[in-house]
């Protein structure tokens, strides 16, 4: 890939390179994580990186507590086959992990960039980012980030200081809703999200939002549903200029849901359907999520779920029961400390398997399996875990063990079997 | 207690507000009620009011979450428009607050803008803003004890949880509470929890019912009586309490951070 840096100012140049060597020798001496690490390093001998970065480029931001990294995979898919792309796609999302990505990009390339939802006003003010992609707003890691409201109230405010050409955004999201309404276009995107948990409260009057069949409105001012442009359906996408069939390699409705939104960023920026949709259904796994591998030489598939509203749709993604299923939860700096989410995730839903619980906090999810009458047992390392799930009558021999793990679990994981950042 | 209140053969539980009110995980101490009362064959009606509903005053137990300050705010003014729950833990009636919602039930609380509110008053205890960061993480006590609606003084062990609030409570006269906090804050005088009759408060989540099966079991006592609190296997509760003991003692927030997690700035 030719180089952009001799188009760069001197300093973004320097900076570029400090970068690059940091994090080379950062992985030299196996300290893992090399880009972020090295996107640090650039960033003090350059603050003003990241605008220099994207200036002249098409810039798409991606943001959402859950499903970002899928999505940003997805639409650098679906632009792939009608120009260049460059993207965090390995969910490095904070601003040294997004100046680490764009370092070494073709000066015309598109930025797809995931940001985590803390950050998007900063990297939206410093991109002048012509598309902001929202997909959810829900509670996670509530012990250290701020309350989902206030997110959101932060989304607004830079959408207003800041108005990208276009921004695409689920309509069935109240919190979404609130936060997108003040953009100048906005593409709506009805997901059919039923989890409905966080949204209860009305973000503008902290009324109710009464809920009613596919649509919702808050009973106290006059915050609504706003009219979508695209829907999604079983196997499909259904548009205001037709119907898009989808059969997509990536497992469950979510991934439809996530499927739409790059779709709509496709078509926003020009993208013939034909070109987007062969790169939807090109992609198999994203930054190890779905990946069917071998751990400890045995085979298993890594899933992430991260909180109630991700587990909502994980248990969907689970082979049938009555397979045997690995369930990992840390409570680290990224998970939260305060693991109490378990107890808003229906594993009730998990009845009919045996489940081997893991990770730090095995202890809090075998308790909330004892309450949801879910027969289990706790193992002390994923390996003892993965031996017993593989022990179980209800094991069919050779098929991966699902192991559904929380994020540094699923990290930690994932590093094992030869992924990395 | 000698004289249980009469129950006919089902415990009714209210789950108040969880739309507004359930923040942090406490549905769950629902769900371990429910269960507490299912594994000893014993009926239970579990219903769930969300705000704008009409609450019912003829449950055996309530529960009120922890929340956000602007939803705190909102369920006050429900819980005060409608009377039921005064009415019903003026009637004898269970009441397990946590966080938030013990803050709404107390005398006066702080709202979304800071300013002084008047709570339901059924707690003797009064929460201020105070300038000292949000306590945030493990909540251990030394042996807890809680005064029944008899006033009978009953142990409870330690109590495990773990808080998150920007408030700080100081219980009134009239009010007692679990005991002392051996890590954390809790009510941020030294003590923790706040208890009139019975109506209970604390800053335990985790949620608090779930990892502290001897209070569950004490307030299911005051409405069923001892005879029908047969022994549950509580042994993953046991192995959870004892790794939290651990980490609350080595004051463990992030347990097991390795290089690679500081390097991603986790
Ligand atoms: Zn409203």
């Amino acid at each position: 890939m030719p180089s952009r840096s001799t188009s760069l100012p001197i300093r973004s140049r320097l900076a570029v390179g400090v970068g690059r060597l940091v994090a080379a020798s950062s992985k030299a001496v196996h300290l893992g994580s090399g880009s972020v690490i090295g996107g640090r390093a650039a960033l003090v001998v350059n603050p003003q990186l990241l605008r220099d970065l994207t200036a002249g480029r098409d810039v798409v931001i991606v943001s959402a507590t859950n499903g970002k990294t899928t999505t940003t995979r997805l639409i650098a898919a679906a632009l792939a086959g009608d120009r260049a792309v460059v993207s965090n796609s390995m969910g490095a999302n904070m601003t040294a992990g997004i100046v680490a990505a764009l370092g070494g990009a073709a000066a015309n390339a598109t930025a797809v960039l995931e940001v985590d939802e803390r950050w998007v006003a900063g990297v939206l003010r410093a991109t002048s980012a012509g598309t902001v992609v929202l997909l959810n707003l829900s509670r996670d890691q509530l012990d250290r980030t701020q309350e989902v409201r206030k997110l959101a109230e932060a989304w607004r405010t830079c959408l207003t200081a800041t108005p990208p050409t276009t921004v695409i955004a689920n309509a069935d999201d109240p919190l979404v809703v609130w936060a997108a309404q003040v953009a100048p276009h906005v593409i709506w995107v009805a997901t059919g999200q039923d989890w409905r948990a966080d949204a209860a409260g009305c973000p503008q009057c902290a009324g109710r939002i009464s809920f009613t069949g596919a649509t919702w409105r808050c009973t106290d001012c006059e915050l609504a549903r706003p009219e979508p442009a695209m829907s999604v359906e079983d196997s499909a996408i259904a548009t205001d200029a037709g119907r898009v069939p989808l059969s997509m390699r990536l497992p469950g409705r979510v991934n439809i849901v996530n499927a739409a939104f790059a779709l709509a960023t496709a078509r926003s920026l020009a993208v013939p359907d034909d070109i987007a949709v062969a790169g939807l259904q090109s992609v198999e796994e994203v930054a190890g999520r779905y990946r069917v591998t071998s751990l400890a030489g045995r085979p298993v598939r890594l899933l992430l779920a991260k909180n109630p509203a991700g587990w909502h749709e994980a248990i969907e993604l689970l082979a049938d029961p009555p397979a045997p299923v690995v369930v990992s939860i840390n409570a680290r700096i990224a998970d939260g400390h305060d693991p109490s989410w378990l107890w808003d995730v229906d594993f009730e839903r998990l009845r009919s398997r045996f489940v081997v619980a893991t990770g730090e906090r095995r202890h809090d999810l075998a308790v909330r399996l004892r309450y949801a009458d879910v027969e289990h047992v706790t193992a002390d390392t994923i390996d003892e875990a993965l031996r017993v799930a593989m022990g179980r009558p209800a094991y069919i021999a050779g098929r991966p063990v699902d192991i559904a793990a929380n994020y540094t679990a699923f990290q930690e994981y994932f590093e094992r079997v030869g992924g990395s950042q | 207690m000698s004289t249980p209140r009469p129950t006919e053969s089902m415990v009714r539980i209210c789950s108040l507000y969880p739309d507004l009110l359930g923040t942090y995980g406490d549905g769950g101490n629902a769900t371990v009620l429910a269960q507490r009362l299912r594994w000893r064959d014993i009926n239970v009606d579990l219903v769930s009011i969300d705000a704008g509903r009409s609450v019912p005053d003829s449950c055996d137990l309530y529960l009120v979450g922890g929340g956000e300050d602007g939803p705190q705010t909102r369920a006050t003014q429900e819980l005060q428009t409608s009377g039921a729950l005064r009415r019903a833990a003026n009637n004898g009636a269970v009441v397990f607050a946590v966080c938030a919602g013990m803050q709404i039930l107390g005398e006066r609380f702080p709202d979304m803008d800071g300013v002084d509110r008047a709570g339901l008053g059924l707690l003797d205890c009064v929460t201020v803003r105070v300038d000292r960061p949000r306590a945030v993480g493990e909540l251990l006590t030394h042996d807890a004890a809680v005064t029944a609606p008899d006033g009978t003084v009953r142990p409870l062990g330690t109590l495990t949880g773990f808080e998150n609030h920007a408030g700080r409570t100081i219980p009134g006269a009239s009010a007692t509470t679990f005991g002392r906090v051996e890590i954390g804050e809790g009510n941020g005088d030294g003590t923790e929890g706040v208890i009139n009759g019975s109506v209970v408060g604390t800053y335990l989540h985790g949620p608090a019912l779930a990892r502290n099966p001897a209070l569950a079991d004490e307030l299911l006592r005051w409405i069923i009586g001892d005879a029908a609190l047969t022994p549950l296997d509580d042994s993953d509760v046991d192995a959870l309490r004892a790794d939290r003991h651990l980490a609350a003692r080595a004051h463990e927030l992030a347990p097991q951070r390795s290089w690679r997690d500081r390097l991603r700035g986790s």
